[in-house]
């Protein structure tokens, strides 16, 4: 039951974190299919200053060094997505899913590149962290770590900037009617960059939080095994609103990780389902909830549309 | 002055713009590619970048030479296949990020019908298109009647038939390992037939699949170009509402089309499955990246059915090349970066299009004023 709370959690923020920064980007007006690809850039990032920061710097500064690490190669790869959507009015979805494809392969061959000059003999795609894990970890021996305060905290943060702030409600304005908020003077190319640079910072976060839930090594040839595409089931789940989507993560979550130690529980295992079944089951449930509920869609209406000064 | 005009009508004949913009993508994809291997290591990053380029060039015996092509050729087919299946949905407007799970619902029916029934190739080959046609045709349903974005759907879709395709699998897996069984060993009369294009390559895997592959095309260009029902999707895909206005059954185009196009990418994984060139492993955890190959060779084909042929091969072309370059200091997924960055420029080609048209216009009316003037 514990273990089972613990994954819960944690890969409930891992959702929650990348669902909020795919929610920021679709909410100034992009489409971000690539935030895969922007979790294992963010997963490198973490992963690269874990191995090479020597653990002596004390748990304080390496939790902060490590989780700034991830935030920023997360936004610097989000301005990828940012250049070709914004600048040159490319097809997101086409952008995105080169970014997806694109992180995989870069990072692979980055890990690759290290651990080949390190030593000829191990040509791996693999980055070990025992140590430096340690750091993240709050109570000693289980799987609770301050990602989990951070996550929360970062939800509350994001439903108040969303809601409360000029900026908030400016970036929102751009992802529904972008020749609106233009003509009261809003910059839409800015507001549109800040949405896809914090979905970046959140998606590189998310990467990081994921490759350090419940293991201490990573391989990067792995990705990140589908978590993005699965978060952006949760940002829809959650109706792109922060108070939804946490609730969405957590139910996806608690399904994530039934996958992983359903064997604990007696009338789980007697029921004697392959546990693919619970790997499946959260992509079923929210393709039967968009089925029912996308007729009324909340997706703001300008997203995907490459805003142009000059149309009308 | 007359040669310059025919050249400058050559450069905005679409054609010519979409050669030019695909050329400029592999250049920048391999540029990027080169510069890494430069980073990584330059003293041999010039030697790597060329054998990536080459690919079976860089043996020095014929018969080997042959093989190789061969190789490269068994997995060309089914890329033809998948970039197929993207740009026919394309053409209609909706975006098939789905080919990458409708290869592997056509992946595991094929080998399920192969391995645990026992059919010839030829029902494996239909149980394998029409497990395609039905996955695209509930991301079409969903699109057609409950407003569900394809690509949502598509996604949700591609793992759903990832896992379930594990499962259906599992029973007939090599018990030595995480694959399952070769049809050699099991039941040979699975494997597509080669009509001796395997004693031509010296390559057991060699099989009908690419010729197949290669008609399939034509026959898509033919549909797309040449009937009526292509008009009415071509129609559909670049107006949707007055395509409707006209009298044509939008909805039912949707799903036929994601039906089409998922049969497509179903036939595409039978041909990979078929030729025995790779066994599925039941235990993978992500989604084969056949499909969203098929995304790439699909737009850096310019999205025309005979173009997909040329770069589906270009793909599989680097792929196979990047297992040449020296293990000691570089990796194979050198060229799954350069991919990458191809299909990451492809999204830059109506900018250069734009760009080029931009040009080629002020160039005219200098032209003009200049010939007012004198």
């Amino acid at each position: 039951m514990m273990l089972l709370l613990q994954y819960t959690l944690i890969f409930t923020s891992v959702l929650m974190l990348v669902a909020l920064g795919g929610c920021f980007s679709e909410h100034s007006g992009v489409i971000n299919i690539g935030l895969e690809g922007i979790m294992v850039f963010g997963a490198l990032g973490g992963a690269l200053v874990m191995k090479y920061l020597s653990p002596g710097v004390g748990p304080f500064l390496m939790i902060v060094i490590t989780i700034c690490a991830a935030m920023l190669s997360g936004i610097l790869y989000s301005l990828l997505l940012a250049v070709a959507a914004i600048n040159f009015k490319a097809d997101q979805t086409l952008v995105g899913t080169a970014m997806n494809l694109l992180g995989t392969a870069a990072a692979t061959v980055i890990v690759k590149a290290i651990n080949t000059a390190a030593d000829s003999a191990n040509p791996s795609s693999e980055i070990m962290y025992i140590e430096a894990k340690k750091a993240f970890v709050m109570v000693e021996g289980t799987e609770f770590s301050w990602f989990m305060v951070l996550a929360f905290v970062l939800l509350i943060a994001s439903y108040i900037i969303l809601y409360k702030t000029k900026f908030g409600l400016r970036l929102m304005a751009c992802g529904e009617h972008p020749q609106a908020a233009d003509s009261v003077g809003i910059n839409v190319y800015r507001m549109r960059y800040a949405g896809v640079m914090i979905s970046g910072l959140l998606g590189g976060l998310g990467g990081l939080v994921y490759i350090t839930a419940g293991v201490s090594a990573w391989k990067f040839e792995n990705g990140v095994a589908g978590f993005g595409f699965l978060a952006l089931a949760v940002m829809i789940f959650g109706s792109w609103k922060p108070q939804r989507i946490a609730l969405a993560a957590l139910l996806f979550g608690l399904f994530r990780s039934l996958s992983n130690v359903y064997t604990g529980f007696d009338f789980l295992k007697n029921l004697n389902l392959p546990s693919t079944v619970y790997n499946m089951l959260p992509y079923i449930i929210s393709l039967l909830v968009l089925a029912f509920l996308s007729k009324n869609s909340a997706a703001p209406k300008a997203e995907g549309i490459p805003y142009d000064k000059g149309s009308r | 002055m007359q040669a310059d005009k025919s050249r400058e009508s050559l450069l905005r004949k679409p054609m010519v713009q979409t050669l030019l913009a695909s050329l400029i993508c592999i250049v920048l994809g391999l540029l990027v590619g080169y510069i890494a291997l430069l980073i990584i290591n330059p003293s041999g990053a010039t030697d790597a970048i060329i054998s990536v380029m080459k690919n079976f060039w860089a043996y020095s015996k014929p018969e080997k030479q042959l093989k190789n092509f061969g190789c490269t050729l068994v997995t060309t087919a089914p890329l033809i296949m998948c970039s197929l299946s993207v740009l026919f949905a394309y053409k209609v407007g909706l975006f098939n990020i789905g080919a990458a799970g409708q290869y592997v619902a056509g992946a595991g029916a094929s080998l399920y019908f192969a391995l645990a029934l026992h059919m010839p190739w030829y029902v494996c080959i239909i149980a394998a298109m029409l497990a395609g046609a039905i996955l695209g045709a509930i991301s079409g349903f969903l699109k057609a009647y409950r407003n569900v974005n394809e690509v949502i759907s598509c996604i949700m879709l591609n793992w759903i038939s990832l896992y379930l395709v594990n499962t259906l699998l599992a029973p007939v897996k090599n018990p030595t390992g995480k694959d399952t069984f070769t049809l050699a060993s099991q039941n040979p009369g699975a494997q597509l037939p080669s009509l001796g294009l395997n004693t031509l390559f010296n390559q057991k895997n060699v099989t009908i699949a690419i010729p197949l592959a290669v008609l399939i095309c034509v026959c898509i260009w033919v549909l797309l170009n040449k009937t009526r029902l292509g008009y009415e999707l071509r129609a559909t895909g670049l107006n949707k509402n007055a395509a409707k206005y006209c009298g044509m059954r939008d909805r039912y185009n949707i799903i036929l089309t994601m039906a089409i196009a998922g049969a497509l990418a179903g036939i595409g994984a039978a041909m990979l499955y078929l030729s025995d060139f790779e066994q599925w492993a039941v235990t993978q955890a992500s989604v084969p990246a056949m499909g969203f190959n098929g995304i790439a060779a699909a737009f850096l084909g310019g999205l025309n059915p005979i173009g997909a042929i040329f770069s589906s091969y270009f793909i599989q072309h680097i792929t196979r090349g990047g297992a040449n370059v020296d293990m000691n200091m570089y990796c194979a997924q050198i060229s799954d970066l350069i991919s990458s960055v191809i299909i990451y420029m492809c999204g830059f080609v109506l900018f250069m299009k734009q760009f080029m048209n931009k040009r080629l216009d002020a160039k005219t009316q200098r032209t003009k004023k200049g010939g007012s003037a004198a």
